[in-house]
């Protein structure tokens, strides 16, 4: 099968709504966004407080969380794999080879990136937006709520940035999740197969289907963010 | 700082200890080989360790280097159909005899076989320990589950991947007119879709029964907590076979090279390289072509 007729095979099941494609999406989809919705509310106020609060060491507490955005997602992968065994500290939970391991781990991968990009924004953001928010008598989260108002758009960057990390992620996915068929099979662990098994253009296919799909959640979430073009 | 300091310390320490890994890789390039070619072959012979004790000797015999690409059965013999590699080492005989007959391959030896082993919790409770057939053994898994089906009594992992051990599964399934397209989805019915090793990890935090290659297994079954359920019974040999591609479908491949090595693996020098990988004393692979079929 060569890259067209697999790209329109992989269509065609799209449209013909496949329950096995689409099995696949929805984990992708469920898995990814409720890492982010768990991650987000945590790693917004971390990036607020890193970036309005001094404290001793403050600038090690930057460097260390961004250094974590290069962090491999194998290693956070291996990481809450060894947590997770059965001979694990957590293995009676029995969550190893679930899509709750694999929110677990996408959360903790989506963490820094979220957290990172509201430290920048917040950074970046006229001071003059708080000090005004508190001179009018703003309660001190106000003025947070406020300030963080005015730089959404960046603080939203961070979230497509995030999602972006997490929808194409595979080691992690693949370590926690166990790439098991109709359960915790998403589309880069089912790329990962079908790579694995020869079936390039089938896996490529599926690339073509994660691109829609991230194309279609930018859209829509960009319609909330409404024109935010420069000021 | 201090932490600061310490984060600093420990990057050093990475990069420095990678970098003495990458110069120790780098260091048998030394000697200048007088060619190269390149072997696809199953992850069952590059974890069993297999590669790394014969390989060697081969290229000191020859003077040809080996550069392997280690993938499931079915991605290497896609690999030699495409001329991406020279030559190709495999198990699945039904696959190898197509890529014969459609003339990807020059020639094919019997390089030498290991048996399947079924795997599975030491309290095995499906009771297929002393069971005459794999198939049969299969089929217990399957009855057990039918008094209790959630949860299950006994979980079966397939490796989902197309791999030479799956296919290997589904045709012990389909000897006893199981099909697992139609047990997919069931809680018992696993299918992972990864390779040998995982699945060995996977089928024992599950506590689950699977079917592996025997080389595999022992390199796992101290780390897994595995046993050995049924083996040696008809159904469980695993012949591996080495094809060179074939230079009429892909000129620029390196026939001559890869021609040596499928000859020096069912040599007597290569027939004693293979005997000699060892665990726990006992040979991993038999040379040769397999009793049974």
């Amino acid at each position: 099968m060569n890259l067209t007729t697999a790209t329109v095979e992989a269509f065609r099941l799209l449209f013909a709504f496949d329950p096995q494609l689409w099995g696949v999406i929805w984990v992708s989809l469920r898995v990814s966004l409720l890492a982010l919705l768990i991650a987000a509310p945590l790693a917004i106020v971390l990036g607020f407080l890193l970036a309005t609060v001094p404290f001793r060491g403050r600038r090690a507490a930057v460097i260390v969380l961004q250094s974590f955005l290069s962090f491999p997602t194998v290693v956070v992968g291996l990481v809450l794999y060894v947590l997770l065994a059965r001979s694990g500290p957590l293995g009676s939970l029995g969550l190893l080879y679930t899509q709750e391991a694999m929110i677990l781990g996408q959360a903790v991968i989506a963490f820094p990136v979220l957290a990172a990009f509201t430290l920048a924004a917040v950074q970046g953001a006229d001071r003059i937006v708080r000090e005004t928010a508190l001179s009018l008598g703003a309660s001190r989260s106000r003025a947070a709520f406020t300030t963080l108002f005015e730089v959404r758009f960046a603080v939203m960057a961070g979230l497509f940035n995030g999602f972006g990390r997490v929808i194409s992620e595979v080691g992690c996915a693949m370590m926690v999740g166990g790439n098991i068929a109709g359960l915790t099979r998403n589309i880069p662990t089912a790329i990962s197969l079908e790579t694995a098994k020869g079936e390039f253009a089938q896996g490529i296919a599926l690339g073509f289907v994660l691109i829609m799909l991230a194309l279609g959640i930018n859209a829509s979430l960009n319609y909330f963010q409404g024109e935010g073009g420069m000021k | 700082m201090r932490v600061v300091s310490k984060i600093l310390n420990a990057t050093f320490a990475c990069c420095f200890s990678t970098l003495v890994v990458l110069g120790h890789a780098q260091s048998p390039e030394a000697k200048k080989p007088d060619a190269e070619i390149r072997l696809a072959t199953t992850t069952s012979t590059e974890a069993s360790g297999l590669l790394g004790v014969i390989l060697p000797l081969f290229e000191r015999d020859s003077g040809i280097r080996v550069r392997v690409i280690s993938v499931g059965t079915g991605q290497a013999l896609k690999l030699g159909e495409r001329g991406d590699v020279d030559i190709v080492l495999v198990h699945s005989r039904p696959d190898e005899d197509r890529f014969m007959a459609a003339g990807f391959g020059s020639v094919r030896f019997d390089v030498m076989y290991n048996d399947f082993i079924i795997v599975g919790p030491q309290s095995d409770p499906a009771k297929l320990r002393g069971l005459p057939s794999a198939s049969g053994a299969l089929k217990a898994i399957a009855g057990a589950n039918l008094l209790s089906p959630n949860p299950p009594i006994a979980k079966f992992i397939s490796r989902g991947d197309d791999s030479g051990t799956h296919k290997k599964e589904l045709a012990l399934w389909s000897d006893v007119g199981i099909v697992p397209k139609d047990i997919k989805f069931k809680p018992w019915y696993i299918e992972a879709g990864q390779g040998m090793g995982e699945v060995l990890a996977m089928a024992g935090n599950l506590q689950a029964y699977t079917l592996s290659d025997r080389g595999t297994f022992n390199a796992y079954k101290n780390r897994v907590g595995l046993d050995a359920i049924v083996s040696e019974v008809p159904g469980l040999f695993n012949p591996y076979g080495i094809m060179p591609v074939n230079p009429a479908k892909h000129p620029h491949t390196k026939h001559e090279a890869a021609l040596k090595l499928a000859n020096w693996v069912v040599s007597p020098a290569g027939r004693a390289a293979i005997l000699s990988l060892k665990v726990d004393g006992q040979s991993l692979f038999t040379p040769g072509a397999p009793p049974v079929k």
